[in-house]
């Protein structure tokens, strides 16, 4: 799954579903705690349905530097 | 000590939601019980239930913070959240103002949902809010956050008695001056293959599957047990003087409240109701009252062949002669029994009696049981003076709570 926009696109579907914010808030600089308001377990659960929809598995380590919209949609990219 | 008075109320039941549709449910009928649709029921022996089928929780909860609390919890922030709209209560002061909750369960259909997917896909995929959604503390403490809330705040597990003891420990806590206004209720929202495959097996269900509507008939000869019921209701309790300082409208006022233990076996109520009798006794004691004072009880009256006789053969020892005068019924009839919180929707019931002065009526009431010989109201809904009610909810494990209300006269 390389091309960009599509990950995108699914990584902004899950966001706004799990987060309950709107499209237009889901912008590729977003900080999912500044921006999105999400918790700690918020953060859990987004990454855990990435990995679910991507079929990853991220590990702590690499999750904790997932800060943006942008981070997940390229970590991603280089890991499914 | 402070006098505590009702001032709001909300209701989220299987007869309706908001205080209308819930009495015109219970004094009216038919019941709320019907077939199953929640799950497939096909294989359980009982497969009828008391389900609120139109609840939206939308109306109360942000789409994120939705997918993050059990249906328990939403039904309870509905209820407590019309309650203090029922009350105008525009503005609460965090430090004097608290929740006193009771449920029997808590978020099990998240403990359900979790499970599944432990063990059909591991560790790794079970979500970090099943803790949070799932104890049974979370309702009081979304309750807390949703209105800025600073004061006590508990959460009481007598499983049937739960909210029951819930307000009465709210009365107690404005009683004693340690808040102006207490937010106090009960919620249950179990009707899942688990709990139903449990509570089967404990033969605890009616399996009156070819005809739900009359299938909760406490009092009853052809009763053969309770109709699990889902729901929530919320009361407003208030200091008297905070009350009036804020010229709010009293609905009624708490006077009494007991609470005891059977000591007798976890699940069957003594035979003699002595624990019953001792939870009465204590209310009345505790409101200054004779038994005589008594107009009406909303017993606990589940439906079941030996918890109705038992409750009859109580009210019988604690009202002697009077126990013959006075009216008794079971709003279950309509309702289901909604287990953790049936103590705070019935004394809602008890409240809405004393505001309409209409006696709400045990439904499906045809031949009433061997033993079974009081005036339990049958079908029917009776204009009557009601002053005084008592409100009874007893649980499992043998845990009892009564509650005594009153209308106000300042």
């Amino acid at each position: 799954m390389a091309n960009k926009e599509q990950v995108f696109d699914k990584v902004k579907e899950i966001i706004v579903d799990q987060l309950g914010v709107d499209e237009e808030e889901v912008t590729p600089e977003a900080s999912f705690i500044d921006d999105l308001g999400a918790d700690s377990l918020d953060i859990v659960e987004l990454i855990m349905a990435l990995e679910e929809e991507f079929g990853l598995e991220i590990p702590d380590d690499e999750a904790e530097k997932i800060s943006t919209v942008n981070d997940a949609v390229e970590y991603i990219r280089e890991n499914a | 000590m402070e006098r505590v008075v009702v001032t709001g109320m909300g209701v989220v039941s299987p007869v309706g939601h908001g205080l209308e549709e819930f009495w015109r449910g219970i004094t009216e009928g038919p019941s709320g019980v019907g077939m199953v649709q929640r799950f497939d029921a096909t294989d359980y022996p009982s497969r009828i239930a008391a389900e609120i089928r139109d609840f939206d929780p939308l109306r109360y909860f942000d789409r994120k913070d939705v997918r993050h609390a059990d249906r328990f919890v939403q039904l309870a922030v509905a209820a407590a959240q019309d309650a203090v709209e029922n009350a105008g209560l525009a503005a609460m002061d965090p430090e004097r103002t608290g929740v006193a909750f009771g449920t029997g369960i808590g978020g099990l259909t998240t403990l359900t949902e979790q499970y599944d997917i432990l063990r059909d896909r591991g560790p790794s995929r079970v979500s970090p809010f099943l803790i949070p959604k799932m104890i049974a503390n979370m309702a009081g403490g979304q309750i807390a956050m949703r209105f800025n809330l600073r004061g006590p705040n508990v959460t009481l597990v007598t499983a049937c008695a739960s909210s029951g003891n819930a307000l009465g420990d709210a009365f107690r806590t404005i009683q004693h001056g340690e808040a102006d206004v207490m937010l106090t209720g009960g919620s249950e929202a179990v009707i899942l293959p688990i709990a139903f495959a449990g509570f089967c097996a404990m033969k605890a269900l009616s399996t009156r599957n070819e005809d739900p509507t009359t299938a909760s008939r406490p009092f009853d000869q052809g009763r053969d047990g309770f109709v699990m019921g889902e729901g929530a209701g919320f009361l407003v309790f208030e200091s008297l003087t905070h009350a009036q300082d804020r010229g709010a409208t009293i609905l009624a006022e708490v006077i009494g409240y007991g609470r005891s233990a059977d000591a007798y076996h976890m699940v069957e109520p003594e035979p003699e109701g002595a624990g019953a009798v001792l939870a009465m006794q204590r209310a009345l004691r505790d409101a200054g009252l004779q038994p005589e004072a008594i107009d009406y009880i909303n017993a606990h009256g589940t439906s079941t062949p030996k918890g109705d006789l038992a409750e009859t053969i109580a009210i019988k020892n604690v009202f002697g002669e009077h126990a013959y005068r006075l009216a008794v019924s079971s709003t279950k009839s309509a309702t289901g029994h909604l287990l953790g919180a049936a103590g705070a929707v019935e004394l809602i019931a008890s409240i809405l009696a004393i505001g309409h002065q209409v006696l709400p009526p045990t439904l499906n009431l045809e031949a009433p049981g061997e033993g079974c010989d009081l005036d339990y109201v049958p079908n029917v809904p009776r204009p009557h003076p009601v002053h005084r009610v008592m409100s009874n909810a007893f649980g499992f494990g043998g845990q009892n709570a009564c509650l005594i209300v009153e209308d106000f006269s300042s």
